[in-house]
Order: structure tokens, then C-alpha cells, then sequence
């Protein structure tokens, strides 16, 4: 029983990032019907952004938090206007080509600048560096601060595209780009918009993993990218819940299999989910089963 | 209040439009009839700013406005009712109606235009938490006619607004069409539907293969022998 709740605890922290980086994925899947395959390199610089507020500029982690959201959301929405937007009437094949062109000019660009060194972050210091001993079961003060912060985010986010001008622009643009010109809304401002709020996901995503595990590089977005991507799959891409939901999925999933079972078999299982999904409900959990629109 | 002059339009090399101009008067209803891939959808999206038009021009009250956002085109006055309805399916009836007021800041003359909206279409008014996805066709077309009315158009294009509807119900659009130009609206009405269009239209085009063959009044056009053999079925 105390190996089970450690390992959901353990399993909602991990969630939480993957939550925050898939959503990312699928509001922007959402929005222009593409996989941008960069994303997972966002959250990358995001955590260098951290790491260098908090090192460099000896900031606290909140402080660093937020320079680091800013600066993705920055990230985001350049990436956008300078490689996406020109390709907006292209093939789709296109746009992820170039997605994945994007992706590698970040990852080697970084390379280049900060060397493809792991970096460690600072250690923690006062209440953030505590663990509490509850019964059997160890819950670090990080770990109650990454699922704060993700949860925090996720209600902004909501309320955000719930009850917002914007956030309802953004709804009508991913439902039907046409009928939203219609209204009125700048589909141009509302693209951006979309990567900002995706982009600052990420960035909070990637401190959060530095301060967490303590170390960065420039490939560091890869792999939880690729589990970030199966969690809004496995939700339903495009569907915000969807993304949430999958993202604690892999998450818990994930400790499960290295808690029981070992460690190495870990990605493995989280792909083999992927592929049953695909079979089962290739529209994700929450998805809808739309037909391709011509 | 609305001239198009000598509008071209191409897809690729296709040449949609090819140098069609037309007028509609402040206060009237036009129709522009003309089977289906003449042309009628593309004029729409091109006067609306979805489409680029490769030249010609397209006037507002005077104003050229061929080179304006889809977005400035709204807030001069312009709304159009999409062929297909085109409402935002996964929205409640209320959220579709309220992104028709998308750029207008006037909270008591929006909440004012919802009531008209609903004493127009008393179906909506039942139906406003409801999921548009779930409505019917007819009420789905109420709902696409509302949404454009919510942003006080000064001219309003209909698309196609009784295609797939059952004849009782294309009546019953067609009445409410009539209604909101009484009450001040422009019309611009695009369909296949000839005889119901000419019967309220105070004017007409004829579209063939991306051209005007024919216009005059709607009753002209009724009588015609080339429509009444091409599009009246007799
Ligand atoms: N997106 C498009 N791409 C290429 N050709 C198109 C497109 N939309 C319309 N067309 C062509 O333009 C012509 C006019 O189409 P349309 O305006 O839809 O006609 P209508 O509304 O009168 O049925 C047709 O030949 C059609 O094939
Ligand atoms: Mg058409």
C-alpha cells in the first residue's frame, strides 16, 4: 500500500510535466492541424532560461518561473510568424517538416551556445529542499510545488479559454477557421496567442523538470516530448481535458511500470499504450470521431 | 451600397470569376442565382475577404474596400451567413450568437440584439444552452442567420440558406428574410432555389461558369423563358 502511494505520488509530479507539455501539443494541433514537433525544444530553453535566472542571476525559483514562461511564450510565438505562418496554405506535409527543421535548429543551436553539457541547477535551499515522512511514504516539498503550479496553470488556463475574448477566439478558430473570419477575429492574432499559451506551458515545464531532477541538456525535450505527444493522443488531440487527463496517465503509468515492474520497460509500455489507443479509439480518449473535413 | 467592378478571381489556374460586376441598392433584396460550381460561393468569400480577388474592385458605400481584412469588412458592416451554415458545433446556441458580436463592445445593445435574435427565431430561444452540434438542419440555419445578425449588419449575404431544408421550412426562412430586410437590412441572397429567390428578390443575377449572363427585376427574371427552362424547370 506504501509502495502504491509513492508511487502515485511519484506518478502525479512526472504527470504533471507531461500534462503541461502535451497541452502545448494539443492546443496547437487544435488550432492549425499541426504536430509541432519544436515544442518539446521550447521546454528544453525554458529550463535554460530558468537555469540562468537561477544561477546566473540568483533569482528565486517563482521569479525564475515566470522570466522563463515569458521568455517561451517569446520563443512560441516567433517560432510561428517566422516558419509556420508562411506555410499556412502549404501541404501539411510541409509544415512538419518544418516543424521538425525548427526543432533541430534549436536543439544544435543550443548546442553550439551552451555545449552539449549536462548542466546541473543550483540545489534547492529552505522549505523547497524538504521531504515530509508521512506513514511509509516520502513527499518532497517539490513535488507538492510541481503539482501546485501545474494546477494553478491548468484553472488559468480554463478560465482563460473558457471565459476570455481571446479564449473564445481561440475555441471558434480551432472549430472552423472560415466561420471565425466571419465573426470578426483576427485568425493571425489568434494563432499567436495559441503558441504563447503553449509555449509558457512548456517553459514552466522545463524549470520545473531542472529544479526537480537537477540536471538539463540540450536534448533533454526529446523523449518527454515524444511522451508528452502520446499523452494528447491518448486524450484526444486538440481536446484541452484530453491532454490534461493523458498527461497524469503516462505519468502514473510510467512510475507504475518502473516502481513494479523495471525500469527499463518503462517507454517501451508508454508507446505500446500509443499504439493500442490508435487501434482501439484512434480519436484519443476524449476525442470525437470526426471525419476529415475537405 | 455594395458595387463589385469587374471582379476575377482564380484558384490556382482555374479562373472562378471572370470579370463579373454587379450593384446592390441600399434597402434592396438582389439575388444571384445559378447551378451548382457557377461561381455564386465564390463571390460571397471574395466579397467577405476569405478569398483574394485577383483583380477588380469591390466598393462599400463608396469606399474600396478590395484590399481590407475579412475582420475590417465586419466591423463596416458586412456579415454573411456561410453556405453549409457553418455554425461552431461544439458551442452552445448562446456562445455561437454571442461570437457574432465578436467586435462590438456595447454589452446593453448586444444583450438588446440577443432578444431580437430570439424573438425572431423563438426555436433558438428554447435551445440556448444546447449544443449547436445538436440542433437540426433548419434550426442550425436559424442559428447561422442569428449569429450574422448579431454584429447589426448593415448588408448581410446569405449562402444557399435552403439547401437540405424540407419546403415548409425553406418558406419559413425565406419569410424571416424578408422580415430583416423590412427592418432595414441590405440583402445579397445566393441560391439554387431560383423560383423561391426571384419571388422576393427585388433584383437579379444570373451566373454561369464564373460570369454574369443575366440580371434584371425579379419578376423580369420570372418570366423569362431562358430561366424558366434553366433553372424552374419548365
Ligand atoms: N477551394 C477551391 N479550390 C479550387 N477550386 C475551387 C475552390 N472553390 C471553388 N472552386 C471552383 O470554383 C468554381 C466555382 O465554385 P463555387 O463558387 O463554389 O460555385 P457555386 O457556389 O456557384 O456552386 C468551381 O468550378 C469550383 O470547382
Ligand atoms: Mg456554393
Amino acid at each position: 500500500m506504501e509502495q502504491f502511494m509513492q508511487q502515485v505520488i511519484n506518478g502525479l509530479s512526472l504527470g504533471s510535466i507531461y500534462a503541461l507539455i502535451a497541452l502545448g501539443y494539443t492546443m496547437v494541433y487544435g488550432i492549425i492541424k499541426l504536430i509541432n514537433f519544436a515544442h518539446c525544444d521550447v521546454y528544453m530553453i525554458g529550463a535554460y532560461v530558468g537555469y540562468a535566472c537561477m544561477t546566473f542571476l540568483h533569482l528565486g525559483l517563482i521569479p525564475s518561473l515566470c522570466i522563463s514562461m515569458l521568455a517561451c511564450m517569446i520563443l512560441g510565438v516567433v517560432i510561428e510568424k517566422v516558419a509556420y505562418k508562411p506555410l499556412r496554405n502549404a501541404t501539411r506535409i510541409a509544415a512538419l517538416i518544418t516543424a521538425i527543421g525548427v526543432s533541430y535548429l534549436l536543439e544544435y543551436g543550443m548546442m553550439y551556445f551552451v555545449k552539449a553539457d549536462v548542466r546541473t541547477y543550483p540545489p534547492l535551499e529552505g522549505i523547497l529542499s524538504q521531504s515530509f515522512h508521512i506513514g511509509g511514504v516520502t513527499l518532497k516539498a517539490m513535488q507538492i510545488l510541481i503539482v501546485a503550479v501545474t494546477v494553478v496553470l491548468m484553472i488559468l488556463l480554463q478560465i482563460i479559454v473558457k471565459k476570455t475574448r481571446i479564449g473564445k477566439a481561440m475555441r471558434a478558430t480551432s472549430q472552423d477557421q472560415d466561420a471565425a473570419e466571419l465573426m470578426g477575429i483576427n485568425v493571425n492574432t489568434t494563432i499567436s496567442f495559441t503558441f504563447a499559451l503553449g509555449s509558457a506551458l512548456a517553459g514552466a515545464a522545463g524549470i520545473l523538470v531542472g529544479v526537480y531532477y537537477n540536471s538539463i541538456d540540450p536534448l533533454m525535450g526529446f523523449l518527454p516530448g515524444l511522451k508528452a505527444f502520446v499523452a494528447a493522443v491518448f486524450g484526444g488531440i486538440g481536446v484541452i481535458p484530453g491532454a490534461m487527463i493523458g498527461g497524469y496517465f503516462i505519468g502514473i503509468v510510467e512510475t507504475f511500470v518502473s516502481g513494479y515492474g523495471s525500469s527499463m520497460y518503462k517507454d517501451a509500455i508508454v508507446f505500446a499504450i500509443l499504439i493500442i489507443v490508435l487501434i482501439v479509439k484512434p480519436s484519443g480518449l476524449l476525442g470525437k470521431a470526426t471525419r476529415e473535413k475537405v | 451600397m455594395l458595387e463589385i467592378k469587374d471582379l476575377n478571381v482564380h484558384f490556382g489556374v482555374i479562373h472562378a470569376l471572370k470579370g463579373i460586376s454587379l450593384t446592390v441598392n441600399n434597402g434592396e433584396i438582389v439575388t444571384l442565382i445559378g447551378a451548382n460550381g457557377a461561381g455564386k460561393t465564390t463571390t460571397l468569400r471574395t466579397i467577405s475577404g476569405l478569398k483574394k480577388a485577383t483583380s477588380g474592385q469591390i466598393l462599400l458605400d463608396g469606399n474600396d474596400i478590395t484590399a481590407l481584412s475579412a475582420q475590417d469588412r465586419v466591423k463596416m458592416g458586412m456579415s454573411q451567413v456561410p453556405e453549409g451554415r457553418r455554425v461552431f458545433t461544439d458551442m452552445t446556441v448562446l456562445e455561437n450568437l454571442e461570437l457574432g458580436a465578436y467586435l462590438r463592445r456595447d454589452r446593453a445593445g448586444i444583450k438588446q440584439d440577443l432578444e431580437m435574435v430570439y424573438d425572431r427565431f423563438p426555436r433558438l430561444a428554447d435551445r440556448r444552452r444546447q449544443i449547436a452540434g445538436t440542433l437540426s438542419g433548419g434550426e442550425q440555419q436559424m442559428l447561422a442567420m442569428g449569429r450574422a445578425l448579431m454584429s447589426r449588419p448593415k448588408i448581410l449575404f446569405l449562402d444557399e440558406p435552403s439547401m437540405g431544408l424540407a419546403p415548409l421550412l425553406v418558406a419559413e426562412i425565406f419569410d424571416i428574410i424578408k422580415e430583416i430586410n423590412k427592418s432595414g437590412t441590405t440583402i445579397l441572397l445566393v441560391e439554387q432555389n431560383a423560383s423561391m429567390a426571384l419571388q422576393i428578390a427585388n433584383r437579379a443575377y444570373v451566373m454561369e461558369t464564373g460570369s454574369i449572363v443575366l440580371s434584371g427585376t425579379g419578376e423580369e427574371l420570372a418570366q423569362s423563358d431562358d430561366i424558366k427552362k434553366a433553372y424552374l424547370g419548365g
